[in-house]
This record gives C-alpha cells, sequence and structure tokens, in this order.
C-alpha cells in the first residue's frame, strides 16, 4: 500500500469501542480520499434526512493520498458530516500538520458515531489509540484545551479540537487544529460539540510511502519549480498574503461592502495585505510542506485590541472590515484572534455581524433586541465584542451564534442574510463577477469560494483571463474549477497549489504517490464523480433547484459605486446552461446516463 | 573552505519542508522522525525553530563513542557517522547537549546531521532561506551587521 495507508479508525462514541478497518480500496480509487471519499462514506453510511445534531450524524477527519508525502502544498485534510448549518453535505478543510501526523500515526481516516455520555477526547499514538475523559477540558478555550491535551499525552502531539462556541453547539463553529488553522465552514464544530467529543490529539512516527519513486520524484519537483516560478504562488502571497486581494477585488468594484449593499468600498485599503505587511506582519508562516507561505503571524500593538497570532486572511479581513464598514486593521485582527480562540468560522461569523448591523440601521432590531449595543456599521469596538458574545452565546449573541439566516429569519426579513443554502457567502460580489455567483449558488455546501475558485481566471487572469462581467462561457468555467477542486481537495492538496499547477500535475502526483495511474481526464472525472455524489446527497436530503439560488439584493439592487457599478447577478440566465453542461435535467437533478457514466447509478 | 549550516529561526514558518527532505533523500520516505533536522513550534507566537547538529568543535558525541564510529575527519569541521563502526551503546544520544543526535529504531542506527557530504538537502528545500550553508568565516557576519545596524539607528536617535 502506498500514499494511502490503508487503515481506518472508526470510534463509536456511545459505546466508547474503537476498531480498525482497512480502507475500500475500490472507494478509494475512484474518490481519492479526503473530501470526496468521505463523501462517498457518508453517502454510505448515514442517511441524508437525519437531524445533523444528533447521534445519527457521524464525523469524518480524513487525509488524502498526497497528505504527509514530499510533494508541495499538501498538508490538508478535511472535516465531512452533515452540515447543521445548511443540512447539505459539509467538508470543511483545514492545513496546519495535523491531517499529516495522522497519516504518520498509520491512519487515513477517523470515524466518530453516535455521542459520548460525557465530554472525551480521541488520543492516537501510532498504533495506540483510546478515548480518554475531558470533562475538566470542556469549556475552555482552544489555545488552552491544546495545551491541556498536550500535558496530557504528548507535547509535541497535533491537536485538533473545539472551542466554547463548538460547545454550545453553534452552528458556525469550527473544528481548530495546531489553534490557528480552522477547518471553518458549515458548523462542523458544532457536529463535534453535539457528540461530546472535545477534540483528538495525534502522535505518528511511521512513513508515508509513495508507490513509483521515479515518477513521483519528477512530479514533486516539477510541481515545486512551477508553484515558484508563478508570481502569485511563488510570491505575491508569502509578501503579502490572501489579504493582498482586497485591494484588487475593491479595484474591479467586486469587494461586498457593508453586508453586500455595495461592491465598493473607498477606505479598504487600510485593511488590505500591504497594510497588514507594514504594519502587523510578523512573518510568513506555512502548513507541513507549504512553499507558498500565505499564512500570516501578526500582531497588534494598539492596548484596545492588542494580541498576538495566526491570521487574517483575506476573508476574514474583508468580512470583519469592508463587509462590516470597518477600515480598521487593530480590530479586524482581533476579531480573527477570538474566531480562533473561540472555534468559529470567520466568514460567517463577520457576515452575521455584518447582517445583524444592516437589521440594525433599517430599523428592524433595535437596543431593545441588541441589549443596548448599537450595532451601526463602522463600529470597530462593537463588532470585536459581538465576537466574544456570539462564542459564548451571551445575550445578543446567542442569537447571532446560528449564523446569519437564522437570525434575519427571526426578525421576519431573510432575504437580509447573504447567504447560500443559508450558509454565508464570502468576498466576492456576484454582480461583479458573474462566474462566482453562478458557482455561489451551486455550491454543494453553500455560499463559499474554494469549491470553485473563478476568481482566478475572472479577476486574476490564472491561467487565462476571462472578461468578470461577462456571463459568456461561465457554466463551462465553473464546472471546471468545481470538479478540479474536488478532486484536488481529495488528494490532501492545498488549492493554493493552482497558482502553478493544475490537473496534469496533480494526476502526475497522484499516480507517482500511489502507483496507480491516473490520467487528467481520470482525474477530472473523479471530480466530477465527486461533485455529482455530494449533489445527490443533498437532493435526497430535501435540497432542490429551489436552494440553487442567491439573495434578491444580488439579483436586483445593482452596485451603487466603483467600477462594476450598476451590475447585477445574472444567475438565472446562467443556471439552466449549468445544469444542461453537467448532464441534469431542469430540476437540477443528475440524469440517469450521467450517473451511470459516472459510476453512481 | 569549511561551511557550517546556519540558522534563522526569524525566517523559519514551521513548514517542515526540510524535515521533509530530509528524511525522503536519505532514508528513501516521508517519515519525519527518520529526519536529522527537527522544526519546534511555538503556536502562540507563531515563532518556529529548527534544530541540527552544531557540529561541535570539541564534540561531546565524538568523546563519548567508543568505537570511534562518531568521529572527526582531519581538516573538516563536519562530525561523521561510521555505521559499520557503530555497536549502538547510544552513549552520543545521551551526551549530545542538543539532543541533536538520535536512534532510529527502524533503520537501527544514529541519525545525525552530516551535512549532506557538503550539499546539504534541507538547505536546498527551505522555501523562506531559513537555513544556509555558508562559510564559516562570514557565517555571523549578517546577523552580526543586522544588530549593529539596529544599535547605529539607537544612537542616531539618541545623538
Amino acid at each position: 500500500m502506498n500514499a494511502w495507508t490503508g487503515k481506518v479508525i472508526r470510534v463509536n462514541l456511545t459505546s466508547g469501542t474503537i476498531t480498525k478497518e482497512p480502507l475500500d480500496m475500490k472507494a478509494a480509487r475512484a474518490f481519492i480520499g479526503a473530501r470526496g471519499l468521505a463523501a462517498k462514506m457518508l453517502f454510505d453510511e448515514v442517511d441524508p434526512n437525519i437531524d445533523a445534531l444528533s447521534p445519527e450524524n457521524k464525523l469524518f477527519f480524513a487525509a488524502g493520498p498526497l497528505t504527509g508525502t514530499f510533494a508541495p502544498n499538501v498538508g490538508r485534510y478535511d472535516v465531512v458530516c452533515k452540515s447543521p448549518l445548511t443540512g447539505a453535505i459539509a467538508a470543511s478543510n483545514s492545513g496546519g500538520s495535523f491531517g499529516p501526523e495522522l497519516k504518520y500515526a498509520g491512519y487515513d481516516m477517523v470515524i466518530f458515531e453516535g455521542k459520548a455520555p460525557t465530554p472525551v477526547y480521541l488520543w492516537i499514538k501510532n498504533d495506540q489509540v483510546e478515548l480518554r475523559d475531558a470533562s475538566a477540558i470542556w469549556g475552555k478555550e482552544v489555545p488552552e484545551t491544546t495545551d491541556m491535551l498536550r500535558a496530557e499525552t504528548d507535547e509535541d502531539a497535533k491537536v485538533a479540537c473545539i472551542g466554547p462556541a463548538g460547545e454550545r453547539l453553534s452552528l458556525i463553529a469550527s473544528v481548530m487544529n495546531e489553534m490557528g488553522r480552522a477547518a471553518g465552514r458549515s458548523g462542523v464544530g458544532a457536529v463535534m460539540g453535539s457528540k461530546n467529543l472535545k477534540g483528538i490529539a495525534v502522535v505518528g512516527t511511521g512513513a508515508v510511502t509513495v508507490g513509483n519513486k521515479e515518477a513521483f520524484d519528477l512530479a514533486a519537483k516539477d510541481a515545486s519549480a512551477k508553484i515558484k516560478a508563478h508570481p502569485v504562488g511563488g510570491a505575491g502571497l508569502k509578501a503579502f498574503g490572501t489579504d493582498v486581494l482586497v485591494n484588487i477585488l475593491n479595484s474591479v468594484g467586486s469587494l461586498p461592502t457593508r453586508n453586500f449593499n455595495d461592491g465598493y468600498f473607498p477606505t479598504a485599503d487600510k485593511t488590505g495585505g500591504e497594510a497588514l505587511a507594514a504594519n502587523n506582519l510578523l512573518r510568513p508562516r506555512g502548513c507541513h510542506s507549504c512553499i507558498i507561505e500565505c499564512g500570516r503571524a501578526t500582531k497588534v500593538t494598539n492596548p484596545k485590541f492588542a494580541g498576538e497570532g495566526e491570521g487574517p486572511e483575506y476573508e476574514s479581513a474583508w468580512g470583519f472590515g469592508a463587509d462590516c464598514g470597518i477600515d480598521n486593521l487593530d480590530a479586524i485582527i482581533k476579531a480573527n484572534y477570538l474566531c480562533n480562540d473561540l472555534g468559529l468560522d470567520t466568514i460567517s461569523t463577520a457576515t452575521t455581524i455584518a447582517c445583524a448591523m444592516d437589521l440594525y440601521e433599517n430599523g428592524i432590531i433595535t437596543l431593545k433586541d441588541t441589549g443596548g449595543i448599537p450595532l451601526n456599521f463602522g463600529n470597530a469596538e462593537v463588532m470585536v465584542e459581538m465576537v466574544k458574545l456570539m462564542g459564548y452565546r451571551q445575550g445578543f449573541g446567542d442569537k447571532m451564534a446560528d449564523g446569519s439566516y437564522r437570525l434575519a429569519d427571526a426578525y421576519g426579513h431573510p432575504e437580509y442574510s447573504m447567504s447560500c443554502k443559508k450558509q454565508e457567502m464570502p468576498a466576492y460580489d456576484p454582480r461583479g463577477v458573474q462566474g462566482i455567483g453562478l458557482h455561489y449558488a451551486t455550491s454543494n455546501r453553500g455560499g463559499c469560494h474554494v469549491r470553485g475558485y473563478t476568481i482566478a481566471v475572472e479577476v486574476l487572469g490564472n491561467p487565462v483571463k476571462m472578461d468578470q462581467h461577462t456571463i459568456d462561457g461561465k457554466p463551462e468555467l465553473v464546472i471546471t474549477f468545481q470538479n478540479l477542486t474536488a478532486a484536488l481537495d481529495s488528494t490532501g492538496a492545498c488549492l493554493f497549489a493552482t497558482f502553478g499547477i493544475g490537473g496534469d500535475e496533480l494526476a502526475a502526483l497522484l499516480s507517482g504517490a500511489t502507483g496507480i495511474q491516473y490520467t487528467t481526464a481520470d482525474f477530472m472525472e473523479a471530480g466530477d464523480r465527486i461533485w455529482n455524489l455530494e449533489r445527490m446527497w443533498n437532493l435526497t436530503a430535501g435540497l432542490s433547484s429551489n436552494d440553487d439560488v442567491l439573495p434578491e439584493r444580488l439579483l436586483k439592487e445593482p452596485i451603487k459605486s466603483g467600477a462594476s457599478k450598476g451590475e447585477v447577478s445574472r444567475l438565472n440566465e446562467m443556471l439552466p446552461v449549468y445544469y444542461t453542461l453537467r448532464g441534469w435535467d431542469g430540476n437540477g437533478v443528475p440524469l440517469p446516463e450521467k450517473l451511470q457514466s459516472l459510476g453512481l447509478a | 573552505m569549511s561551511k557550517v549550516l546556519m540558522i534563522h529561526p526569524e525566517r523559519c514558518t514551521g513548514c517542515n519542508t526540510c524535515v521533509l527532505a530530509c528524511a525522503y533523500t536519505r532514508e528513501g520516505e516521508a517519515r519525519p522522525s527518520a529526519s536529522r533536522v527537527h522544526v519546534y513550534n511555538w503556536e502562540r507566537e507563531q515563532f518556529s525553530v529548527p534544530m541540527m547538529c552544531q557540529q561541535c568543535d570539541d564534540a561531546p558525541c565524538v568523546a563519548v563513542c567508543p568505537t570511534g564510529a562518531m568521529h572527526r575527519a582531519d581538516g573538516t569541521i563536519v562530525v561523521e557517522y561510521d555505521v559499520a563502526k557503530c555497536i549502538r551503546c547510544r552513549m552520543c544520544v545521551q551526551a549530545c547537549p542538543f539532543g541533536n543526535a538520535t536512534y532510529d529504531m527502524v533503520t537501527n542506527k544514529i541519525l545525525k546531521c552530516d551535512t549532506c557530504a557538503g550539499a546539504p538537502e534541507c538547505v536546498a528545500a527551505c522555501p523562506n532561506q531559513a537555513l544556509e550553508f555558508v562559510d564559516a568565516t562570514v557565517a555571523t557576519r549578517s546577523r552580526k551587521k543586522s544588530f549593529a545596524k539596529k544599535f547605529k539607528e539607537a544612537f542616531q536617535e539618541v545623538g
């Protein structure tokens, strides 16, 4: 066995039973690993109609075949389950060293079933796997939890855990690993909390082997050279982090501002990657085997928002920044630190605050609702305070802790939630960039950019440039990116590797590592297969084409200022074309022949 | 001229690429525990320090080795390890004040940096120049200079 370790840990939390199973190699070959393979197992094992926070839900921590190998930028793992936020399939992926360590311990995946009667954590040291009492750790924030788990296990253990938000079943709670890395989206932290599972500590001293060393070495060298030679992958992200996008998106009029009331924020430059590098950056950081180094070690000395830690990424800087009408970078960074400590998804947390500000400014909620807190756009102190209240579900934070849709809906105005499938959209305005809107509407996990990052082509010109405002060719573009990313995620590679490499190089890496030949076409087809499997699961869960929508604001209210002034999303023109090209019927249901061709019938 | 491995922790991103490069090129597999360089992370401060053999002039591992397996060839600054002479007593592991000699159960030998015979793989792989292989005489020059510059600025401000 190469690349895959071939072993899976299954933990029944209800009974406390731990078993080890061989990996289903037929499924692994077709669904690769991580996101894809865990989705396949969720599909086979979990009824899509269960309550996501019930013991019937299962929680997969899954690495990919490339995770832990000596290829560049392959340090990732996915957390997969039914999402309590969207009701759809959740797969949140994270970097750091947790995924590789799990592989070195000898496992591709850990599956949690049921619900522990009292708080527990899982301790994995190579062959030794045990559930331990976490009663004394329950209630602690992420950094302290990490320290305590290490003190009880091994000082170098890699730790993934939840914070207070996950314990309180916040539907936007994340799973954090190594304090600053997040499997952030879709409320996977709440599922962990619902199972009374506080964390996982892992130490591995074994190897990840490759099947065809000569081919793998060539592929790894080629990938590394191409990433290093790319202006974004090789230099840009290291210098300025992903936050460099603030000024780029603002310049093309697609930086959502004040809860998507506009697409341009005049003082956005105060919150961009350049300002971050000049004022707060200590040094770049990288996940396991990373040669891009987009991570930001930062520090804030302003006593009001003082702290030290990881971040922000572009999405977080935008969410707590432009989307809340805030240009105070110190406050933005502080809010990011708090999310890491509390175990909250930065995107959904920030945009839920932006939604609350919108509701407040429009008189839908008042000081009476907020407990006297003036939730105006631009109020940096209040923004930071709300993060704390959300993490602990205190005061008005309790209502906000389940995301913007449930907040806005509770006051009779769900249209104020800038979400798709109840998950908040990130930092690219679909009115100014047409393809990304189609992606948001069709993404299998709701509002999300990293499942089909058409921004690369529509804004950054990587690997080619298409006009951001046209809808011509966008359904094709979205499908290609969605399929490529589904396959890429499933290998354990980082999406940012695509700033340098694509399907050809990833297929070569996967072939060399596993010793099984994947052509580029095989690789892309695996992505298509994964996408359709996720779709089928969602349809069974009760989602339909009625959920492939964008908030009305983006379809009807044009961007008011900046370079994309006057634009609205033309989703409804693109969606039928997308369905047809996908091989789906007019209601977005995959046709039998499509499923057959992918081996899903 | 003799060269030494210089560590620049302030540049280290904690990516472990050096660790993988060492294990993979020397032992043929991605197994961090087989690496001769290890990176320690302080997550709160987001700070990382790579550690490997310092090639001590007065090397305790050499002094304590009963068979001469751990030795310094004449005229070089690298402490070399001769696996054929090693009896696995692991006295070198005990003696190294830095913990930079380790015993590997998988391969049944001592792991200790030997600078890959003058072309260290970790240095070649580091994406951020946190590891450098430089002439011993100039190894500390840039660091001294950068501190000297800070002094200069401080004195200029006072003056």
